[in-house]
């Protein structure tokens, strides 16, 4: 089998005591940031990833993957246990699950949402693996047309998934491209909008960017909303074990769960998020006591924990096979793969062989470790939402400043954080969402090099993005996305505007 | 001209002020041909699509159909205070080394939460500076200057 020997190539490269330790570090700090309310999986990302910078590439990877799903976990656990979500992603789990903690079944709705993700891990990890290699062969035989339009594709499915407004999103991706020309221009050298500033020769760094806009903004806008410290009530733990009922009851929705998760996953834009959305919504269709949901409910808390833990592993897809990352977690892990000197995309399978399979393999390590760890450290995390906001937002500060330093040993990225700050606080009180520009600026770069390659192969002549039959479907997708948005969008304003 | 969806309005506007100074950055770059781009061909084209989608924003919101949405007022003592004490640490670090700079960065940016005291902040300070310094400087080594100049 092609499969079994592709993955076992991949557990021999994760079964090393170094890779080991540092998928279970991974797991363990990012669970211990995610945990932390107010910090989503992309913030801890942002703020582990210095973490990585002197790994060998396999190993980096393998950390930040254990990273990413402790984050994931962790936010579950925060939004258990305080009824605060970090992300969209854990929303729905905090519906039921919150209220499964204050009727005394904290710790039940935890192994619940463990056991959950843990076999959505599973079976999302044989469907990358099973799904890479044919994917990845077909992405091979793509020329330029077919790749900028494959990212215009996924650049707009991304919009019209998301629930913003679609031309707000779409000025947002615009924004990120043209933040992605500044630095030196591949094909010409000639040093784009950099006013001679020799740090932005080589672009606009991600990592502070990142840091600026999700950590730093952020900050400001919780202590603007809630003071800081506001006294969170956290809820008591209590035995972990579900009983043989509970069991009975969380098994079909964690395999729907997980069966949803696993192919919305792939479509980018909400990914993780749209998958626990639409769980929570069959598990409640489908229940015989659709009361019971919102009062907590266990079927509530199983369905879209499997179904966003699937979600967020099947969203690595795209990124592995096609070089597209789905969201902006992926458009993060894409800047740190350039870090390493990866460019992702479908020769990395061939290519790197060993570091392709070995990431794959990691997703269930790290799934595995997360049940290892997570069950008996969970009293430990619950102890951590204690600590008072106040005295959490300087130590993020500092990690953010330290790790953001270390990038290049200069200061200039620090600077670069601080106004990136700004720029994150300006687009938090516009409610634009930042998350389209980093799609935006991680593409930009390809989106021009394919761009100019495609003009230059068809003397300038642009309408071949739309003669050639691959290209020409992948547009016509993206139009149809476009349209069925924007259709009932027009239909529902004209609906308010008639009630008024 | 009533703008009834004011936070619409300088979203739009935001997009076009920025179309507006890439299009004209991009214009001291060789345009080149369709088939032959320069180095301004790609940014100028963005900048349209940018400034267009702009503009159709700004126009939307000023439509009597548009929903009503005022501005957000801006808390800019917090920003000041949170991206001040940033920068002010990259500042420092090279000048004055990594302790006294984390120090006043970890102050100053507990001053900006209106619950502070000075108890919790010494406290909360001393212990993040310890762990930052044996983490980052003993355990993984990084190349950082830890006291200022003239001590060193």
């Amino acid at each position: 089998m092609d499969l079994l020997s592709n993955l076992s190539v991949g557990f021999t490269t994760v079964f090393t005591p170094d890779n080991l330790a540092y998928a279970f570090l991974g797991c363990l700090l990012g669970t211990l940031i995610g945990v932390l309310p107010g910090l989503g999986p992309l913030a801890t990302i942002a703020m582990l990833l210095p973490m990585t910078y002197n790994l060998a590439p396999d190993s980096a990877l393998i950390m930040l993957a254990g990273i990413y799903y402790g984050a994931q976990y962790g936010g579950s656990t925060t939004a258990i246990i305080v009824n605060l979500p970090g992300e969209s992603s854990s929303i729905m789990t905090a519906v039921d699950g919150h209220q499964m903690a204050r009727r005394g079944r904290a710790g039940v709705a935890l192994a619940t949402a463990a056991i959950g993700s843990f076999f959505a891990g599973c079976v999302a990890t044989l469907a990358i693996a099973a799904l890479a290699k044919p994917l990845a062969e077909v992405a091979l035989q793509f020329g330029p047309k077919e790749y900028f339009s494959l990212m215009v594709l996924g650049l707009l499915l991304a919009i019209v998934i998301s629930a913003d407004s679609l031309l707000e999103s779409l000025g947002m991706v615009l924004v990120g491209v043209l933040w992605s020309l500044i630095g030196t221009d591949v094909n010409s050298g000639t040093q784009r909008f950099t006013f001679g500033v020799t740090q932005l020769f080589d672009g606009l760094d991600f990592v502070p960017l990142t840091m600026g806009i999700f950590g730093f903004a952020e900050i400001v806008r919780n202590l603007q909303q809630h003071g800081a410290g506001q006294g969170l009530t956290v809820e008591k733990l209590t035995s972990l074990f579900p009983t043989r009922a509970d069991f009975r009851r969380m098994a079909a929705p964690i395999a729907r769960g997980t069966f949803i998760g696993t192919i919305l996953g792939v479509l980018p834009g909400g990914g993780a998020a749209l998958a626990s959305f639409t769980s929570y919504s069959v598990e409640k269709k489908l229940s015989s006591n659709p009361t019971s949901f919102g009062q907590g409910a266990i079927e509530g808390v199983a369905g879209p924990e499997s179904a966003n833990n699937a979600g967020a592993q099947t969203s690595f897809i795209p990124l592995l096979t096609l070089g597209l990352p789905a969201n902006a977690v992926m458009a993060l892990m894409v800047g740190a793969m350039t870090i390493h000197n990866i460019q992702p995309g479908p020769q990395v399978m061939t290519a790197n062989p060993s570091l392709f399979w070995g990431v794959i393999a990691s997703m269930w390590v790290g799934n595995m470790m997360l049940v290892i760890l997570n069950l008996p450290l969970v009293g430990l995390w619950v102890k951590l939402l204690n600590i008072p906001y106040r005295f959490l937002y300087p130590a993020i500060m500092m990690f953010c400043c330290i790790g953001v330093y270390s990038l290049k040993n200069s200061t200039f990225e620090i600077y670069e954080a601080a106004i990136m700050c700004i720029v994150g606080y300006a687009f938090l009180m516009l409610r634009l969402s930042p998350a389209p520009l980093l799609l935006g600026l991680v593409l930009g770069p390809q989106l021009e090099e394919t761009f100019r390659r495609t003009m230059l192969l068809s003397r300038g002549d642009a309408t071949v993005f739309f003669s050639s039959p691959l290209s020409a479907v992948l547009l016509a997708i993206a139009f149809c996305a476009v349209i069925a948005i924007a259709v009932p969008s027009i239909r529902g304003r004209r609906d308010k505007a008639l009630q008024e | 001209m009533p703008i009834y969806n004011q936070r619409a309005f300088a979203s739009g506007l935001l997009f076009v002020i920025t179309a507006l100074a890439f299009f004209l950055g991009s214009r001291e770059y060789d345009l080149g041909t369709p088939a032959q781009m320069g180095s301004g061909f790609f940014p100028s084209l963005v900048s349209v699509c940018l400034g267009g989608v702009g503009l159709f924003i700004m126009l939307g919101a000023v439509r009597r159909r548009s929903a009503r949405e005022r501005l957000r007022t801006w808390n800019i003592r917090l920003l000041a205070w949170i991206a001040g004490s940033v920068a002010l640490f990259a500042f420092m670090l090279p000048r004055f080394g990594f302790v006294i700079s984390l120090v006043v960065l970890l102050v100053l940016a507990s001053l900006a939460s209106h619950e502070a005291r000075w108890r919790g902040i010494v406290i909360n300070t001393l212990v993040l500076v310890a762990i930052a310094v044996g983490a980052f400087v003993y355990g993984i080594d990084l190349q950082l200057p830890l006291w200022p100049s003239f001590i060193r």
